[in-house]
């Protein structure tokens, strides 16, 4: 007996010791080339160019950071991207959730016809060219409307609101038809502030996907003054690849020059997604169990 | 209140089909009234599916028509399969579909065990704080945006940058080299740097499906003195069959759609002829060429695919799992 215990001692203490060697090769992998990102854009452009460094910076310097401040467009395109992810989320999640809480109502007229509507427009769509055909001709195309009318909806999220107000004890409600509130009321005044959780969930998924999102930019907007960052970061990228090759052996100051600026777009780009994942944390691991529960 | 969610099948309804048409119009009008208020929400959500979803489903036709910039959707002349008759003698296309599939295949057979293993590994950690931070740092990558990572990719892989200095310190190589201007790789780098992003975030549903695992199991096992693994192979993953196939499922469903904004932003001169997949050659021959009838012919029959990718896989996991359905 006491050579089993023994024995299975040995082999958990084994396995948890490899366990954790690898567990640590693999955040490794993960955090070193991300703060090699970060010292990188905290470096000048000559230590950028002579290379050499993983863990830190040859040379500190705010250079990079400088010159992305001193560039107008770039600023501008923070303020497009912040605008259209505050407008984008809010409108998005309550869009979402007045569809939602209609539909969550079993005895709503056309009930079935509305869900397999919701249904197909999770599996079919018609993809990129008719989307912009009908873009252009709802007069979208270079307008900051594209942003946010296009992204209004997602069936997904209505499920996930739909279920979770169905949750609500019904008692809530029919208390209030008692004393005179209509649909509006209940949902705007009883509904919402109960669905706070779930709604921030979504808003939270909606929020990182309106801040990442560049081929709504690609497609659809030619107007310089309507680019986000991240479309910015990729002009400035394709740009420092070209150059990159037309220069091969030449002029290295430009390459980087740009490099900088890119690594510094990189950065700031990346800040806002970085300072709110703690609060992110908190909501996207429930989201994703609600995700997985479909009706 | 059930006879009211009732669908007319057929242009009859089944639980009332003696009362004449016009007086379940009626009735239907009566109701409709009466929920005025609820209804208000929802027509803007109709209205949004209309314009926004099936109108573009519509529009799909012009993959049969030969539609130029002068044309509107019904004025454009019909071809009938003509466009898809010029999709399968077309070099390009095919390039794209082998490049598709190539990278596709290295995510799925790569990209689709890693999440599983990482997953148990954390698991088997007894809990505490380095569990916590390896959580947290495996989900980060996930939040980054293609562009963004694609940028850090490029300044990685520079003639100055990390990746170089850590293969010149290890004495692998001798010279440094850009290996994003090498096409021979560019499969590698979309597979890795894919994996790399998205491994952690896959490992969320695991880590939840296996927390409700009974842990008795796992007591009983030790009783009989199986060791680590072979708990892990006893006990953890029968019990994450079903998602494990629920998921491998719908990897292969989008096996033809991979990442349009992987490839973009990845794709340059010189590796053009590995990293094109459908999806940039449809943006391509769509959006920059203007031929906008043969760019939704592609996109059609690659979602066609799609969908009968997506009922075989099914199909075959059904056998697979002893007729229970997973979708």
């Amino acid at each position: 007996m006491n050579r089993t215990v023994a024995k299975e001692d040995l082999d958990s203490r084994i396995f948890n010791t490899i366990n954790i060697i690898l567990l640590c090769i693999c955040t490794v992998i993960i955090v070193v080339p991300l703060w090699n990102v970060v010292i990188s854009s905290l470096s000048s452009g000559k230590a950028l160019a002579e290379g050499g460094f993983i863990f830190w910076s040859k040379d500190f310097s705010l250079e990079n950071y400088r010159a992305v401040f001193n560039d107008e467009t770039i600023g501008l395109a923070f303020l497009v991207s912040i605008a259209k992810t505050f407008i984008g989320v809010i409108t998005h999640v309550f869009f979402c959730a007045m569809i939602g809480y209609g539909l969550s109502k079993k005895y709503i007229r056309g009930r079935k016809l509305y869900v397999a509507m919701g249904v197909i427009t999770m599996f079919f769509s018609g993809g990129m060219i008719p989307t912009y055909l009908l873009i252009k001709s709802l007069g979208l195309l270079n307008s900051f409307w594209v942003y946010i009318i296009p992204a209004l909806f997602s069936y997904y999220d209505v499920v996930i609101l739909m279920n979770f107000f169905r949750n609500v004890p019904d008692s809530l409600e029919e208390s209030a038809k008692i004393d005179g509130a209509g649909d509006w009321r209940i949902f705007l005044k009883i509904f919402i502030p109960l669905s706070m959780p779930a709604m921030a969930t979504i808003a939270l998924f909606n929020g990182v996907g309106q801040w990442n999102d560049f081929m709504t930019t690609k497609l659809y907007i030619t107007d310089q003054a309507l680019y986000p960052l991240q479309m910015k970061l990729y002009e400035i990228i394709v740009q420092s690849q070209t150059q990159a090759m037309q220069n091969v052996g030449g002029s290295a100051i430009i390459e980087t020059t740009t490099k900088g600026v890119q690594l510094a777009t990189i950065v700031i780009t990346t800040l806002p997604i970085v300072v709110m994942y703690p609060i992110l944390q908190r909501y996207f691991i429930s989201g994703m169990m609600m995700g997985a529960v479909k009706e | 209140m059930d006879k009211l969610a009732v669908v007319p099948v057929n242009g009859k309804n089944p639980m009332n089909s003696k009362k004449p048409m016009g007086q379940r119009f009626k009735e239907f009008v009566i109701d409709y009234k009466r929920q005025w208020e609820i209804q208000s929400m929802i027509i803007p959500g109709i209205i949004f599916m209309i314009i926004f979803c099936f109108i573009p489903i519509y529009g799909l036709t012009i993959a049969f028509k030969s539609y130029t910039v002068i044309d509107t959707l019904d004025s454009a002349p019909w071809v009938g399969l003509d466009n898809f008759r010029i999709i399968l003698s077309d070099k390009y296309f095919w390039d794209a579909v082998v490049n598709t599939l190539g990278i596709s295949f290295l995510k799925l057979a790569i990209g689709f065990v890693i999440p599983i293993i990482l997953s148990v590994m954390i698991y088997e950690l007894s809990g505490g704080r380095f569990k916590k931070i390896v959580q947290t740092i495996s989900y980060l990558p996930h939040f980054l945006s293609w562009i963004v990572l694609g940028g850090m990719l490029i300044a990685w892989f520079s003639s100055s940058g990390m990746f170089n200095e850590i293969l010149l310190n290890l004495g692998i190589i001798s010279k440094p080299v850009n290996i994003l201007l090498d096409a021979n790789k560019y499969w590698w780098i979309a597979t890795l740097s894919d994996i790399w992003k998205e491994a952690g975030w896959g490992t969320i549903l695991y880590l939840a499906i296996m927390s409700k695992i009974d842990p008795t199991y796992y007591e009983a096992a030790k009783i009989d003195g199986a060791s680590r693994m072979r708990q892990i192979w006893n006990i953890t993953l029968p019990n994450m069959k079903p998602i494990i196939s629920l998921n491998l499922i719908l990897t292969v469903s989008g096996l033809l759609g991979s990442n349009l904004d992987q490839t973009l932003v990845l794709m340059n001169s010189q590796n053009r002829v590995k990293a094109e997949v459908i999806n940039s050659y449809v943006y391509r021959m769509g959006m920059t060429q203007g031929d906008f009838s043969y760019a939704t012919a592609v996109g059609l029959g690659v979602s066609i695919v799609s969908v009968i990718l997506l009922i075989s896989a099914n199909k075959v996991s059904n056998k697979l799992n002893d007729n229970q359905s997973v979708l």
